[in-house]
C-alpha cells in the first residue's frame, strides 16, 4: 500500500480504524513534496504540519472523528491561514503573515484535515498558467516542459504529484478547472456563494470561489460537504441548504445532457471539438439522454469578464499602496511617491495589465459602455442559463481549447493567453457550479478535461452523473 | 453689483449605533488609538464588510424626520481613492440608490430641498507628530450618514446666517430623532459647503468653489462670509471664479487652494459587490415612522400653542433634548407646563454646569414645585432644598420634612410669631404708621420669616401686617 495513493476517504478511515496514523500519513506526504521540488508546486511546507498531524492522533484516540479526520490538504497561497504567511504569489506580500483564519480554514480544521503547505499561484490569481507567480514557475507534472495551468496551478500540480489527496484552489474565471483538466485530475468551482469567501483575498468579488482539486469525485464531494454553507462573515454566501454530496444517487441515466451548439462552433477546428464529439458518443453508449441546447451568447462572456474581474480587482487591490503590509519602496520621499513607487515595484505586469484595464473601464466617461454593459449582458446571459436549464440537468463543454501548453509559449500575447478561458468564464460569469472532469487526451498524450455545468447550488447533480462517469471508465 | 448667493451644504453625521457599519467592532469613541477595529475594518485582505441594519434604520429614521422618500432597493457602491486613512483604498457608499432621497429642511419659512440622504463608512484618522505620521483605524468604518442640499433647486441657503439655522436645525433632528449625538467637538457633525455667485436675478449659475470638512457652525460662518466676499471681489473685478475645493485655514481666517476642477480625483465608483442590496419594505417604513419621538418643531408647537409658554422659553427648553425630554416627563407628572417651564429655565438650568446632565429626578423636581404651589414650601426653601438634593439621590419630601423646611405651622402659631415681632419692633411699627413706607413692611415680614424659620408664607404674612397697620 502506498500511502500517497489513498483517496482521503481510504485514508480517514485507516487512520480512524487505527491501521495508520495522521502523523505517518503526513509525513509520507512531506516526504513526496520534499522529493518533488523541482515542480515548484508548494512554497512552504508548514513546519507545523506533523505536530498538527500528532495533535490529531491524540484527538482520534479520543473519539474524534471529523469528515477530513487526519487527512492531508494543501491550500492556495491566497486563503488566510493565521500566522502563516500568506503571499498570493506577490512581491507585495511575500512575508504577510495572515492575521486571521478564512473560514475554509476554520472549517477544514473543524472537520480535522491536517493543513500541510501553501501551494504557488499566479499572482493575485491573475494568470491562467503559474507563470505569473514572483516565487518561480510551476510545472506540469506530466510534462516539466509545460504548463499546469493556473491560477491556481501549484495546488492542481500538487495533487496531481500526489502530495496530498484533496488541496484548495480559487476560482474567478476557470483557475481550478483549467489547471485541473491540464493535470488531469477532478477540479470544481462551486456555485456562486455555495463556499464563503471570508479570508479569501479577493481577485474579483463577484465571481470569486474556492474550488477544490481532488483524484476521485468522491473526495471532491465530501471537500464540498466540508466547507459549503453559509457564514454570518460573508454577506454574498447563500442561506441554501447545503446537500449530502457524498450520498449521491450514482445511477443516474435519467440525467439529461444539454450540448450547446454554440459550444460546437466555438470548438471548431480545434483539439477540443474531436474530445467533446468522443465525450457525446461515450454518454450516448451509456445511454445518457444527449438535447441539443442554444446559448446563443455565449461567445461574450469572454469580453464581459474581462470587463467585470479587471474592475473589481482593481479596487481589490488597491489596498496594497505601501502604506500597510510589507512592500514599500524604500525610495519614496513623500506619500504619492509611496503609492506609485510601491506600486510599480511590489506588482508583477499581469497584475498591473489588469489593474489599468479595470481602472479604464471604471473612469468616468467609460463606466457606461463596459461595466454597465458589462453586468447587463451578465443578466441576459443568466437568463440564457436559465433558459437552456429547462431543458436539461447538466451543460456540457470543453473545459479548454486543447492540452497544456509548453511553457513560455504564450507569455509575450496576453490575449491570446486570455482567449484560452472562453470555456471555463461562463460559469464565473452566470454563477453556476462546474466541475472538471478528466477526459480524453490531446495531442501530445496530455490530458484533456470536460466541464460538467448544473443550475445553481445543483453541485449534487453533477457529482451524481461524475461519479456514475467514473465508475463507468473503471477508475 | 449686486449677487444672488447659492449654498449647497453636505453634512456628514456619525450614527450612535452600537457598532460599526459593516464590523461588530464597538461605535464609540475616545478609545486609545488602534484598539478597536478588526481585519474588517482595518480592511485587511480576505475581510468581507457585513451590514448593520441598526445603521440602515437609523439612515431611514432620518430621512422620515425630514420627510424623505425611502428607496425601496438601496445599493452599496465603492468610492476608490487613495489616503492613508483609508485602509481599503475605497469608501462603502451610496451613489445610484442612496437610501433617502427628496426631502427638505424648514428655516425662516423656507423649505430648503434636499437631495439625499446616504450611509456609508467613515475613515481612520490621521495623527502628524514633528515628522512622523500615524493612522488610528478606531474611527473607521463608523457610520455616517451624508446628506445634500439640492442647490440646483430652490429656495436656496442665501446665507451664512441660514447655512447655520439650517445646521443648527438638522442637527437639532438627528439629535431628537435618536440618529446621532453630532457633538462637534468630537467632529460627530461635519460639513462641507460649496458656493456660488450668480448676478442678481440671474437664472444662470454661476460657477461652484467647495469648501471641505469645516470642523465647527463658527468656522463654517466664517468660511462662507469669506468665500462670498472673495468671489465678490473677483467678479467685481471682471474675474472669472475657478472651479476648485479649497480648505478653510481657521486660524488664518482664510482660505486655500486644495485641488482644481482639472486634477479633481475620479473615484470609479461601482457597485460594492462583496454586499447584497437592501430591500426596504413598506412595513419597516411604517415600524421606524411609528418609533419616531417627536421632533423640535412638533414640540415647540406644543409648548407655545398647547402649554402657552412664550417662544423663547419653547426655544430654551428645545435647545437640547436632555432638556426638553426631562421637561415633558415633568408636565407628565403634574400638568403645570408654565409652572414647570419657569423652574427649569431657572433653577434646573443654572446648576447645569458644562453640558452635564440633570442631576435630579422627575419626581423629586415635581414634589418640590407641586409643594410650593399648595404653599407649603417656601421658595426660598424649596431652592434650598433644591441644592442639597441635587445629584444625590436623596428624596426631597423625606429631607424637606427632616430638615425643617416645610411650611407646616399652625396658622395660630404664625399669628403669634407675628405679635411677638410687633411688639418686639414697636418703634419700627409706629414709624411704618407714621410714613406708610413699603420697605419698613418688607422688612416686618422679614423678621416675621426669620422667626418662623421661614415657614411662613411672606405673601400671607404681607397681608396681615397690611390689614392690622393700615
Amino acid at each position: 500500500m502506498e500511502i500517497i495513493k489513498l483517496s482521503a476517504l481510504e485514508i480517514r478511515e485507516k487512520i480512524l480504524s487505527g491501521e495508520l496514523s495522521s502523523e505517518e500519513v503526513t509525513t509520507a506526504f512531506i516526504d513526496q513534496i520534499n522529493k518533488n521540488q523541482k515542480y515548484n508546486a508548494v512554497l512552504e511546507v508548514f513546519d507545523d504540519a506533523i505536530l498538527q498531524a500528532k495533535t490529531m492522533d491524540e484527538k482520534i484516540k479520543n473519539g474524534f472523528k471529523g469528515k477530513l479526520a487526519g487527512v492531508p490538504i494543501i491550500i492556495k497561497d491566497n486563503i488566510l491561514y493565521e500566522g502563516k504567511i500568506c503571499s498570493c504569489g506577490s512581491e507585495f506580500l511575500k512575508d504577510y503573515v495572515a492575521q486571521y483564519n478564512a473560514t475554509v480554514i476554520d472549517k477544514l480544521l473543524q472537520a480535522g484535515a491536517v493543513i500541510i503547505a501553501r501551494a504557488n499561484m499566479d499572482e493575485f490569481a491573475m494568470g491562467s498558467s503559474t507563470e505569473n507567480s514572483a516565487f518561480g514557475i510551476t510545472h506540469n507534472p506530466l510534462d516539466f516542459d509545460r504548463v499546469p495551468g493556473g491560477s491556481s496551478g501549484g495546488s492542481s500540480a500538487a495533487v496531481a504529484l500526489d502530495m496530498c489527496p484533496i488541496a484548495l484552489g480559487t476560482e474567478t474565471g476557470g483557475s481550478v478547472r483549467q489547471p485541473a483538466s491540464y493535470c488531469g485530475i477532478y477540479g470544481l468551482k462551486p456555485s456562486y456563494g455555495r463556499i464563503s469567501r471570508y479570508g479569501v483575498v479577493a481577485f474579483a468579488s463577484s465571481l470569486d470561489q474556492v474550488g477544490i482539486f481532488s483524484k476521485n469525485v468522491y473526495d471532491n464531494a465530501l471537500m464540498l460537504e466540508v466547507l459549503a454553507g453559509e457564514d454570518k462573515n460573508d454577506m454574498t454566501c447563500a442561506k441554501v441548504a447545503v446537500d449530502d454530496y457524498t450520498n449521491g444517487d450514482w445511477s443516474c441515466k435519467k440525467i439529461k445532457v444539454g450540448l450547446p451548439k454554440e459550444i460546437l462552433n466555438l470548438a471548431k477546428g480545434l483539439p477540443c471539438e474531436e474530445n467533446l464529439k468522443n465525450f457525446v458518443k461515450w454518454l450516448k453508449s451509456k445511454e445518457i439522454e444527449i438535447v441539443d441546447i442554444s446559448l446563443p451568447n455565449i461567445d461574450i462572456a469572454l469580453p464581459v469578464y474581462y470587463i467585470i474581474a479587471p474592475a473589481e480587482a482593481t479596487s481589490n487591490l488597491a489596498r496594497f499602496d505601501g502604506v500597510k503590509y510589507t512592500s514599500r519602496a524604500k525610495n519614496a520621499k513623500n506619500l504619492d511617491e509611496i503609492y506609485k513607487m510601491s506600486r510599480s515595484e511590489g506588482f508583477g505586469k499581469e497584475v498591473k495589465r489588469r489593474i489599468m484595464l479595470g481602472n479604464y473601464v471604471l473612469s468616468s466617461g467609460y463606466y457606461d459602455a463596459y461595466y454597465k454593459k458589462a453586468k447587463r449582458i451578465q443578466g441576459e446571459l443568466i437568463k440564457q442559463f436559465n433558459r437552456a436549464f429547462e431543458s436539461c440537468d447538466i451543460i456540457i463543454m470543453p473545459t479548454t481549447l486543447a492540452e497544456a501548453y509548453k511553457i513560455g509559449s504564450k507569455s509575450d500575447n496576453p490575449v491570446d493567453t486570455y482567449k484560452e478561458d472562453i470555456f471555463t468564464v461562463t460559469a464565473n460569469i452566470v454563477g453556476i457550479p462546474s466541475l472538471s472532469i478528466p477526459f480524453g487526451k490531446g495531442e501530445h498524450g496530455m490530458p484533456l478535461g470536460v466541464q460538467l455545468m448544473a443550475r445553481k447550488f445543483n453541485e449534487k447533480t453533477i457529482y451524481n452523473l461524475a461519479k456514475f462517469l467514473e465508475e463507468e471508465r473503471g477508475e | 453689483m449686486q449677487y444672488d448667493v447659492v449654498i449647497g451644504l453636505e453634512v456628514h453625521a456619525e450614527l450612535n449605533t452600537k457598532t460599526k457599519c459593516f464590523c461588530s467592532c464597538k461605535n464609540q469613541y475616545g478609545q486609545s488609538p488602534n484598539s478597536n477595529c478588526c481585519p474588517v475594518c482595518v480592511g485587511l485582505p480576505g475581510a468581507l464588510p457585513v451590514l448593520n441594519g441598526e445603521a440602515v434604520k437609523k439612515t431611514i429614521k432620518a430621512g422620515l424626520a425630514m420627510g424623505f422618500e425611502i428607496n425601496k432597493t438601496a445599493i452599496f457602491e465603492r468610492k476608490n481613492y487613495f489616503y492613508p486613512d483609508l485602509p481599503k483604498a475605497y469608501q462603502i457608499s451610496q451613489l445610484e440608490k442612496p437610501i433617502c432621497i427628496n426631502g427638505s429642511l424648514r428655516i425662516f419659512d423656507k423649505d430648503i430641498p434636499i437631495n439625499r440622504i446616504h450611509l456609508e463608512e467613515d475613515a481612520g484618522k490621521l495623527i502628524h507628530q514633528g515628522n512622523i505620521s500615524m493612522i488610528d483605524y478606531n474611527r473607521g468604518g463608523v457610520p455616517l450618514i451624508e446628506l445634500v442640499t439640492d442647490a440646483l433647486k430652490e429656495p436656496h441657503i442665501e446665507s451664512a446666517d441660514e447655512a447655520i439655522e439650517f445646521l443648527t436645525k438638522l442637527r437639532q433632528i438627528y439629535i431628537y430623532a435618536g440618529v446621532a449625538e453630532c457633538e462637534l467637538e468630537k467632529g460627530q457633525m461635519r460639513a462641507d459647503v460649496n458656493i456660488s455667485l450668480k448676478p442678481k436675478g440671474s437664472a444662470e449659475y454661476g460657477v461652484k468653489v467647495e469648501m471641505k470638512n469645516i470642523m465647527g457652525f463658527k468656522s463654517v460662518y466664517r468660511a462662507i462670509n469669506y468665500e462670498i466676499n472673495r468671489q465678490k471681489e473677483i467678479l467685481d473685478d471682471g474675474g472669472t471664479i475657478l472651479q476648485e475645493t479649497r480648505k478653510w485655514d481657521d486660524e488664518k481666517g482664510e482660505s486655500f487652494t486644495l485641488r482644481t476642477k482639472e486634477n479633481s480625483e475620479d473615484y470609479r465608483y461601482f457597485p460594492d459587490p462583496d454586499l447584497i442590496a437592501i430591500h426596504i419594505s413598506d412595513e419597516d417604513i411604517e415600524e421606524i415612522k411609528k418609533s419616531l419621538s417627536p421632533l423640535p418643531d412638533q414640540l415647540k408647537q406644543i409648548y407655545t400653542s398647547n402649554y402657552g409658554l412664550s417662544e423663547y422659553d419653547a426655544d430654551v427648553i428645545l435647545a437640547d433634548k436632555k432638556i426638553s425630554d426631562f421637561y415633558n416627563q415633568c408636565v407628565a407628572l403634574y400638568p403645570q407646563p408654565k409652572t414647570i417651564a419657569n423652574w427649569i429655565t431657572t433653577e434646573i438650568l443654572a446648576r447645569i454646569k458644562n453640558n452635564e446632565d440633570i442631576a435630579i429626578s422627575g419626581e423629586n423636581l415635581i414634589w418640590i414645585i407641586k409643594t410650593v404651589d399648595e404653599k407649603k414650601l417656601q421658595r426660598n426653601n424649596a431652592k434650598e432644598l433644591l441644592s442639597i438634593i441635587w445629584g444625590t439621590d436623596l428624596d426631597a419630601q423625606t429631607e424637606a420634612k427632616s430638615r425643617g423646611l416645610l411650611s407646616d405651622l399652625d396658622q395660630s402659631v404664625i399669628l403669634g410669631i407675628l405679635d411677638n415681632v410687633l411688639k418686639e419692633k414697636a418703634e419700627v411699627v409706629e414709624q411704618y404708621k407714621r410714613e406708610k413706607d413699603p420697605k419698613i413692611l418688607n422688612f416686618l415680614v422679614g423678621q416675621v420669616m426669620k422667626a418662623s424659620l421661614g415657614k411662613a408664607n411672606a405673601q400671607e404674612i404681607m397681608q396681615i401686617l397690611r390689614e392690622k397697620l393700615n
